[in-house]
Parts: C-alpha cells; structure tokens; sequence
C-alpha cells in the first residue's frame, strides 16, 4: 500500500522528468504518491462524499432545529404582558439551556461524547448518522440564534397586519414574518453552512472517513505531509468559494422584490 | 354592532384606556380624536383584540370577542383594519398581497380572488399596478392598496388607524377620497385621525378622547361648533 519509492517512479516516467531540478522532482513525486498510486484521487473522492453527507444532512437538521427553537423563542419573547402560558415557557426553558450547552461547549468534545457515551456507532452507517446528528444539533444552536434575529428584524407590524386578516400565528409566521427574515438571515446562514462545511472535518475523531481523515491516511502511507494537506486545504477553500457564488446568486434573487 | 362596555387595557402600571363605555351601529362613520396619549389607537386596537383589554367586554354582532372561548381570527375576518404605517407585505405584489388572506384563508379560490384583487384597485383607482411591489409605489399608493386588501376579506366594519398621519401632505387627498367613497358606499367606519376636515364632512359621529375615556361626542357639526368639555374646547382651538 505504500506505493513505490522514488526510485522505482524515476524508472517509470520520461527522461524530461528525471532530468528536471531536483525540487520539482520531488514535488512531482509527491503528487504522485498523493494521488495517482494506489489510486488514491478515489480515497479523496469517498472521502469528499461524506464530508458532503454530512454537512448537507447537519444543515437540514441544523436548519430544523434552528427554526423551530427561534420561533418558540420568539413566540415566547413576543407574548403578551400579564398573558403566560406554561408550555411555551417551559419549550422556552428547555431550548434556552439547549442553546447554553452547545454553544457553551467545543465541538470536538460534543463529537466525542456522542460518539463514544451516547450513541457509540458501531459500523460506517452508524457513524454517519452520529456524526450529521453531532453537527446537526452543533449547527442548530447557532441557526437558533441567526433565525431569531432575523425574526426580530421584521417589523413588527407586518405581523399586526397579517393577524388583521383572520391569518393565525403560525400562518402569518410562514407566510410574512418568515419569507422576510429569510433575506435579513442569508448572509449569516450563509456563514453558519460555511463554518459547518469546514468543521465536519473534525468528524475523523469518531471514525468517521471524511476527506480530512482520507488525507491523513495518504500521509500515514506515504509518509509524506506537504501535498496531502495542502490539497485538503485546496479543496475546502475551492468548496467554500463555490458555496460563496452560490449564496451570492440566491441572495440577488431574494432581492428582487427590493428594486425600484 | 359593537358594544364597548367598561373596557380597560393597561400596559404594566401604565393605565392606556380606564373604562370606555360605547355603542357603534351598524353604518356609522365614527372619527375618534384627541391629543396624544389620550389612548385612541389603543381604544382603535382593542376593538380587533391586537391589544388584548385587561378588563370589560366587547361585543360584536352579538358575539362577546372578549371571552376565552372565541375563535378571533375568526373574528378579524369581518374586520378590515389599516395601520398608519400601511406594513404592506413587501415581499408581495400588490395583486398577492391584496390575494393572499381570502386565499389562504379559503374564503376564495385563486380565480375569485384575482377577479376581486383587480376589481379593489379599479376601485382605489390603481388598476395598473397590480404587478408591482411595494417598494414601487409612494406612500399614498401604498395605503390606497392597504384599504384594498383589508377589503378584500369583504368586512363588516373597516377599522382606519391614522391613516394619513405618516404620509406627505399632498397624498392624504387621495386616502382620504378613497374613504369618503367607501363611506358613501355604507360601509360601517371607525376612524382614528388628525384630519378635522375629514371628521367635519364624512363623520356620522365624532369622540374625542382623552386621559384614556370619551370625554365628549356629538354629531360633528354640534361637535366642531359647540364643544362643551373644557379639553375639547382647548384641544380644537390648538388644531383648527
């Protein structure tokens, strides 16, 4: 599995390459022995799926968790003076420590305690799901608090004026109070998907195979550090600035009802 | 139609409405006026339950909105309101923000409720932008489209909450003309407004209020003419 050594790969390529300086010689070998022996572009691509796998599916339930909490949040903070209700206050209680205990604590510790104290996966499918659930609620706690802002943004007579109509709460939420909050939001959304793309690469610490773990095993095979982990950091950033075109076209269709 | 009897609304320690006793028939042209913090847009808001009263009743076609068990969404069907500041759905074209209750509510299909959307804007005299979002319109324009799509839920009673008050001197004309049309044309109106003018001509019934009660009402040529209440008499001779 450790590929071929450098002189076993100076034997198999053209003249022109052996006779290049001997830096970019070895940088070429490196690449190499990054990529191409033991087809090991395909370990990046699996590696790739997962990381995929796992940010989308942590967005969706980041996503959901973060709207639901901002809504119950928000419908709590709003009510009335002298008008309680005991399950929205003790909903309130209960994501309120939610959002104090995950945002209180590191990722890479709620990572370990889900994955070895609370659901202990046992096989690839299991990790999988341990490591979107992690990320998941992880991304929610900090969607809860971008939505709810975003809530609060909307003035607070358009949701006077759709309860005008006979509209209930939860209709004039969806149908005026959310869709507004959703431009005021995209832009720390965007951040949040961001940070969640970068940080699923913690997920290596409960076994699970994304693309940072696929490049430290190129690294523990080749015993070579340089071109694994700067192609890992290549490949975020190219992820990331793909992500940054994308929210940046969704947003100016967002805008259009704004033009004059 | 609506009764009023003993209303209170306090917020905190703050007492807004100290127990507002009256009685709306149906097809009045009601203007409520007095100096602010008298409590008239709040007296205006606790009629459709935006602000819940802390203490007495309302009565509305003969059903007490006020008691727990009342559906009030329900009950703000039958009554359009329009807000000072318009809170147009900017989101929406005017054709989908005038569409989007009677819709989603059922009370309409897609089809019926489009037909009504254009006929509210031929009527408020804007039939050419339907299409077009808030954002695009002047302030006069957008009001105009706001009593139209309060009106699209065909209310009993149309509640106005200054509806001139935040916008440039040369379109209260045009509000107001809508208002006077739709008063001409029966509707049941509570007003809560600055424009003198607009209580001396179309009002059937003019309150003024302060300190959070009615202090005084009349016809409106016997109101503006001959006010009795001292606050009154200090209060028109500041705004005519």
């Amino acid at each position: 599995m450790n590929g071929i050594t450098m002189d076993q790969w100076l034997k198999m390529v053209p003249d022109s390459v052996v006779n290049l300086p001997e830096g970019l010689r070895n940088l070429l070998f490196q690449l190499y022995q990054t990529f191409i022996a033991a087809d090991r572009w395909k370990w990046f691509l699996n590696g790739l799926k997962i990381t995929f796998a796992v940010t989308i599916g942590a967005l969706i339930l980041g996503v959901i968790i973060g709207l639901l909490i901002a809504v119950v949040r928000t419908a709590h903070d709003s009510r009335r003076m002298g008008k309680s209700n005991i399950i929205l206050s003790i909903l309130n209680a209960v994501c309120k420590l939610y959002l104090t205990v995950i945002r209180g604590t590191p990722m890479m510790v709620q990572l370990l305690i889900m994955g070895f104290v609370i659901m202990v996966p046992k096989d690839d499918t299991a990790r999988l799901v341990c490591g979107i659930v992690t990320l998941g609620i992880n991304s929610g706690a900090y969607v809860a608090e971008i939505v709810r802002g975003g809530l609060m943004s909307v003035n607070p007579g358009q949701m006077e004026a759709g309860r005008s109509l006979g509209l209930n709460y939860a209709q004039t939420m969806r149908l005026i109070v959310i869709p507004q909050a959703i431009k005021n939001i995209l832009p720390a959304l965007g951040n949040e998907m961001i940070t969640l793309l970068k940080d699923t690469s913690l997920v290596s610490v409960i076994a699970l195979r994304d693309v940072t773990k696929q490049a430290q095993n190129i690294v523990s095979n080749t015993y070579q550090a340089y071109v694994p982990y700067v192609s890992l950091a290549i490949i975020y950033l190219v992820l990331v600035i793909i992500l940054t075109k994308l929210l940046g076209i969704f947003e100016r269709r967002l805008r259009e009802s704004d033009r004059r | 139609m609506i009764d009023v009897k003993n209303l209170h609304k306090s917020f905190g320690n703050h007492e807004v409405l100290k127990g507002v006793n009256e009685h709306i028939e149906k097809g009045e042209k009601v203007v409520v006026i007095g100096p602010s913090g008298s409590g008239k847009s709040t007296f205006l808001r606790c009629l459709n339950l935006l602000e819940e009263p802390t203490g007495g009743e309302i009565i509305f076609e003969g059903q007490n909105i006020t008691a727990k068990d009342t559906d009030i969404n329900l009950v703000r069907r039958r009554m359009g309101m329009v807000f000072q500041q318009f809170n147009l759905f900017p989101h929406l074209t005017v054709r989908e923000n005038i569409k989007l209750a009677p819709v989603k509510l059922k009370v309409m299909t897609d089809e019926e409720a489009d037909k009504r959307a254009l006929e509210l804007l031929a009527r408020v005299g804007l039939p050419d932008k339907a299409d077009s979002y808030p954002a695009q319109l002047s302030g006069g324009q957008q009001q105009r489209i706001a009593i139209a799509r309060a009106l699209a839920m065909n209310p009993d009673v149309m509640l106005f909450d200054e509806p001139t008050s935040a916008l440039d001197p040369e379109m209260v004309g045009e509000v107001l003309e809508i208002m006077k049309e739709l008063a001409d044309d029966g509707m049941t109106m509570v007003v809560v407004t600055h424009e003198m003018g607009f209580a001396r001509e179309v009002a059937t019934r003019v309150l003024f209020m302060d300190g959070g009660n009615i202090v005084e009402q009349n016809e409106p040529k016997e109101f503006f003419a001959n006010p009795q209440h001292p606050r009154l008499k200090d209060f028109l001779s500041k705004v005519l």
